[in-house]
């Protein structure tokens, strides 16, 4: 039914998903995706954008092998088994191990020495590493969860609404911390949100999705560096964004 | 260059809960000395040779920990007691894990799992001593016999309740099956390991002695039935409490500490 092939050298993601449904549980069908299709190049920042309950998170899952039961094809950068560093939409960190131990447990045994000094600083955990995740407020369980993604040198990142149910102070400020730590070891990567500021100011491209059954309504590329966009362009984008999509979205 | 935490996103522990006044040493030997002098009292006022007074127990205790009688037989039935409970909670963990993961496999071995729970622990001896002949692994194997379907409603039930989202994160960073086991598995279900733990030591010492009844001529359960037929209540009595002790004992220096241990990242509460 499904082929995941993963064999051979690929730099990009390459999405082809035909079709994905739900059994409900009074035996009828919904059906999630249909003929979503969408690249993101390697060591770019892309964003899946689109309505809640449109179907972002599932896609996000098949990527991530935690749905199997879809028909069509998906590519994975990196080379045989893509080393993939996810952050789930909850923190997920493990609460009867510290923050430390979350983070060396998810990377392989051969890694696991590695200094985690760098990565703890720049995150601003490094007085944290020993407390446990109940002791943690959300903001700083997630910058734990983004730690624990990037420490495993992922050959793709994908991130499910990690900013989401922060207050907006504390998700700016992870967000440039996301900003800071990817754009020291850039790889590939995919953000599943339904915030378009948050989106305009990460990513290289955003891609649009429909209402349920979800499908690319369109992609939208911004090739400014990120540094130089200030509040007026960002003003900017957003309205060429509103343009472009006009017919199709209501904006935000 | 690393972001400071401020102030309102660290997270301070609750104070640490004064413990409880029930369960200071205090009350507890006071609660044991008021039994003992009850007892005392009543012996004293109702004086008879099936209700011997604390000090004539304390005396069969002495002489009998003296003659080496009493510390050998604790011994072999306190193996008996180790071996049958980690037999039960080893295979009795496996077989709640897999009941609870396959829904399909749970409805099919449910009624087993009714059939064995309500089968008495006397039929299951007797039938382990008549098919495997009166010897130590049947001994050992009915107890845990006994104490297996126990276990596995526990853990099923345990399992049941797993947290999905660990899985999907085991899976997601590929850990291997040792550091799932040992890292995602075990800390969910430690509550009903420990929980199946405190019933199962209980239980077990219990079934043992009525084992050692039928079929060896040893341990606590053996002198028991030895001293029955004397009729020296003085003398069970002392290798019952002697038993206990070592219990309350085991309870007190490794339950009680292994369980701290393994829970302290629950926010420091009591």
């Amino acid at each position: 039914m499904n082929k995941h092939p993963l064999a051979g050298a690929a730099a990009r993601l390459k999405v082809n998903i035909e079709h994905k449904s739900f059994r409900s549980s009074n035996g009828g069908a919904i059906d999630v995706l249909q003929d979503l299709q969408f690249e993101v190049a390697q060591n770019e920042f892309a964003c899946i954008l689109g309505p809640s309950g449109c179907g972002k998170t599932t896609t996000l899952r098949i990527l991530l092998g935690l749905e199997h039961d879809y028909r069509g094809t998906i590519q994975l950068p990196g080379v045989a088994q893509a080393r993939m560093g996810a952050v789930f939409q909850e923190p997920t960190l493990l609460p009867w191990r510290t923050v430390e131990e979350n983070v060396r447990l998810a990377m392989p045994r051969q890694q696991r020495q590695a200094s985690l000094d760098t990565l703890f600083g720049q995150l601003g955990l490094s007085s944290m590493r020993n407390f446990y995740p109940g002791e943690l407020s959300l903001g700083l369980a997630r910058r734990a969860a983004i730690a624990r993604a990037l420490a495993i040198e992922p050959d793709i990142l994908l991130l499910d609404e990690p900013f989401v149910s922060l207050d907006e102070a504390t998700a700016q400020q992870l967000r440039y911390l996301l900003m800071t730590v990817w754009s020291e070891r850039p790889t590939t990567a995919l953000m599943v949100t339904h915030n378009l500021q948050e989106a305009i100011m990460l990513s290289d491209r955003i891609i649009v999705l429909s209402e349920r059954p979800a499908h690319v309504i369109g992609t939208f590329d911004i090739r400014l560096p990120r540094q130089y966009r200030s509040e007026q362009v960002k003003a900017d984008l957003l309205r060429s964004f509103n343009e472009k999509f006009a017919g199709t979205r209501n904006a935000p | 260059m690393g972001y400071a935490v401020t102030d309102s996103e660290r997270v301070e522990a609750p104070p640490v809960a004064a413990p409880s006044r029930w369960s200071s040493p205090v009350m507890v030997v006071l609660s044991f000395a008021v039994l003992l002098v009850a007892w005392h009292v009543g012996a004293t006022l109702w004086p008879s040779r099936s209700f011997p007074a604390p000090l004539s127990v304390l005396q069969t205790f002495i002489s009998e920990t003296a003659s080496g009688d009493l510390p050998y037989n604790l011994a072999i039935t306190l193996w008996r007691v180790a071996a049958a409970f980690f037999l039960a909670m080893t295979i009795g963990s496996v077989i709640g894990v897999l009941l609870g993961n396959h829904a399909r496999a749970d409805q099919f071995f449910n009624p087993w799992l009714i059939l064995f729970l309500n089968i008495p622990a006397l039929v299951i001896i007797v039938l382990a001593y008549i098919w495997f002949g009166l010897n130590e692994a049947a001994a050992i194997g009915a107890v845990a016999v006994n104490k297996i379907p126990n276990v596995v409603v526990t853990m099923r039930e345990g399992t049941r309740a797993l947290d999905p989202r660990y899985a999907e994160m085991a899976k997601v960073y590929r850990l291997g099956a040792f550091d799932r086991l040992r890292h995602v598995l075990l800390p969910q279900l430690q509550p009903y390991i420990a929980a199946s733990s405190r019933s199962g030591v209980a239980l077990i010492w219990k079934i043992v002695l009525v084992v050692e009844l039928l079929g060896r001529s040893n341990g606590v359960g053996f002198q028991i039935n030895l001293f029955f037929q004397l009729f020296d209540v003085a003398a069970i009595l002392a290798y019952t409490l002697a038993f206990v002790a070592v219990m309350l004992f085991i309870e007190l220096v490794v339950v009680q500490p292994l369980e701290q241990t393994s829970t302290r990242w629950r926010r420091r509460a009591a």
